[in-house]
């Protein structure tokens, strides 16, 4: 491929891939499973953004494995109801048709390993997106380093990567153990926990213990918190995670967190008092959030805009089984492709944003100039209705 | 001087050396090529056709693609000489063809100086 016998684009996509693994010491290239590409919005990417991927899309690049792609500023079907500005839109679609062209499954979503995109344990994967790179590697045992939106993409259309950092056995050993002392309620807590541990740590791979209990959604909310506030692309979980038996925690600093530090985190994450939305789906809701959400909201009547983020896949089966009528009932609306932190809300007349994920906890401020009351769900629709 | 080679090439020009490093995102405008980061000791300055010499890159990832837009609206530096080029300015430089070498001791090199840039072969000589 070096050699050029492909084409400029391939050339220039696989030398990238060559430097990166040189700059990071890989031994070799070896071929990944499926991608997932971020660098989606227009809000994030703008116009060289856009520009650099029309310009690929028109060079006639082309995905050579799976790849699905990261949420885009707004939702692709109903953007112009929620009121996304029609400037922003117009980007925004030429943003998706580039990668449509160039062959990219049209997930729009943060949570591909809910819609279609699940790896296997031990598969090698070049994945963008922090909170679906935790994920893969933590929850499922798959393989990838916290790709870059272009480094992704050079991936998808050459089909390899280089194999360094977290694609070697030596590098999934835990560096520190978590040791939680405080009993984890609901997905704000475990937000709030990854909040403190990646804050904390920075970086590394986090072994934890005394969790006794975790379903899918909590373990996806801890991970987009720890990959937010630190560069944590895995961790462990003991009796819980699939690599976690495997690995050797002798000898290894420990980090304890009670209540006192579970508190400190919401301290520090609440920067709001009287939210003007909540947004809820941060990573975006599975089927089972979008199901208790309605079933929270039965018999209730919101005061104020609630948005609960998903992919359009899982919002179509929400449809199919009348929880998206439930919660549009009540005064709320299931919200698909985009989410709180790439969407431009702050360009929407919201200043006050309440959420029950740490991961758009720690971003809102930076990204949408948004003050933020972090709570559950709970006391969130207690303030809400 | 001899470096490691992250994108191939050749070039020669004058050389617009930076002590602080670049973050392209909001530093540098793509259509002009002039440096538009407030207080940075380049501000105002022109990178087109410029031995562009700093340090190493900073701020987001997507200054990976406004390098890409630089040389896309011709105002692109002819090379970029770094200490250590970072994953942001390698994506870039790669990505538009760039040529550009890092692992220089860019202490020795000062604005207007005339350079000669072998990306290929990893060189940097003075002219």
């Amino acid at each position: 491929m070096l050699a050029g016998e492909y084409g400029e684009v391939l050339e220039r996509n696989f030398r990238l891939l060559v430097r990166l693994g040189d700059i990071y010491g890989a031994d070799r290239m070896i071929p990944v499973g499926s991608v997932q590409v971020a660098g989606v919005s227009y809000k994030s990417i703008g116009d060289p953004g856009l520009e650099f991927l029309e310009d690929l899309a028109d060079k006639g690049a082309r995905v050579r494995v799976p790849t699905t792609l990261n949420p885009p500023g707004m939702d692709l079907e109903d953007w112009k109801q929620l009121g996304f500005p029609e400037d922003f839109a117009e980007k925004q679609l030429r943003i998706i048709a580039a990668f449509r062209k160039m062959g990219v499954m049209m997930t729009a979503t943060c949570t591909p390993y809910l819609v279609g995109n699940l790896p296997r344990f031990r598969e090698h994967l070049a994945w963008s997106e922090s909170s679906a790179v935790s994920f893969a590697n933590s929850v499922i045992g798959a393989r990838t380093n916290r790709e870059g939106g272009p480094s992704a993409l050079a991936s998808a259309l050459c089909g390899v990567t280089p194999n360094y950092g977290l694609h070697l056995n030596e590098n999934r050993q835990p560096t520190i153990v978590v040791d939680v002392k405080v009993e984890l309620r609901h997905e704000a807590d475990f937000g709030a926990l990854g909040y403190h541990v990646g804050k904390t740590i920075e970086k590394g791979v986090p072994y934890f213990k005394g969790i006794k209990h975790a379903d899918v959604d909590q373990l996806k909310a801890l991970g987009a918190a720890m990959a937010a506030s630190g560069a944590i692309a895995l961790y462990h979980v003991e009796g819980i995670t699939p690599e976690a038996d495997l690995v050797n925690v002798e000898g290894l600093e420990k980090l304890e967190v009670d209540e006192g530090e579970l508190r400190g985190a919401y301290e520090k994450l609440n920067t709001g008092e009287e939210p003007d939305i909540a947004i809820l789906g941060c990573p975006h809701a599975s089927l089972r959030e979008i199901a208790k959400l309605a079933e929270k909201l039965e018999g209730k009547r919101l005061r104020k805009p609630l948005w609960i983020c998903t992919a359009r896949a899982t919002k179509r089966a929400a449809e199919g089984m009348g929880l998206v009528d439930a919660i549009e009932r009540a005064g709320g609306k299931v919200v698909a492709d985009t989410c709180a932190v790439v969407a431009p809300i702050e360009r929407m007349g919201f200043k006050c944003t309440a959420v029950n994920s740490g991961k758009a906890a720690s971003y809102l401020p930076g990204f949408c100039k948004q003050a933020v009351v972090f709570r559950s769900i709970d006391e969130i629709l207690g303030m809400m209705a | 001087m001899r470096g490691r080679t992250i994108s191939p090439g050749k070039a020669r020009g004058e050389a617009l050396v930076s002590r602080q490093p670049i973050g392209f995102y909001g530093g540098v405008d793509p259509k002009t090529g002039m440096i538009i980061e407030r207080g940075h000791e380049l501000e105002g300055k022109c990178v087109k056709d410029k031995i562009l010499v700093f340090p190493c890159g900073k701020g987001s990832t997507v200054g990976s693609y406004v390098i890409y837009g630089l040389k896309k609206n011709g105002v692109a530096p002819a090379a970029i000489v770094n200490r250590e080029t970072e994953t942001i300015v390698a994506t870039g430089a790669i990505l538009a063809g760039i040529p550009c070498v890092d692992g220089i001791d860019i202490d020795r090199i000062k604005t207007g100086d005339r350079l000669i840039v072998d990306a290929d072969e990893g060189k940097v000589e003075f002219e």
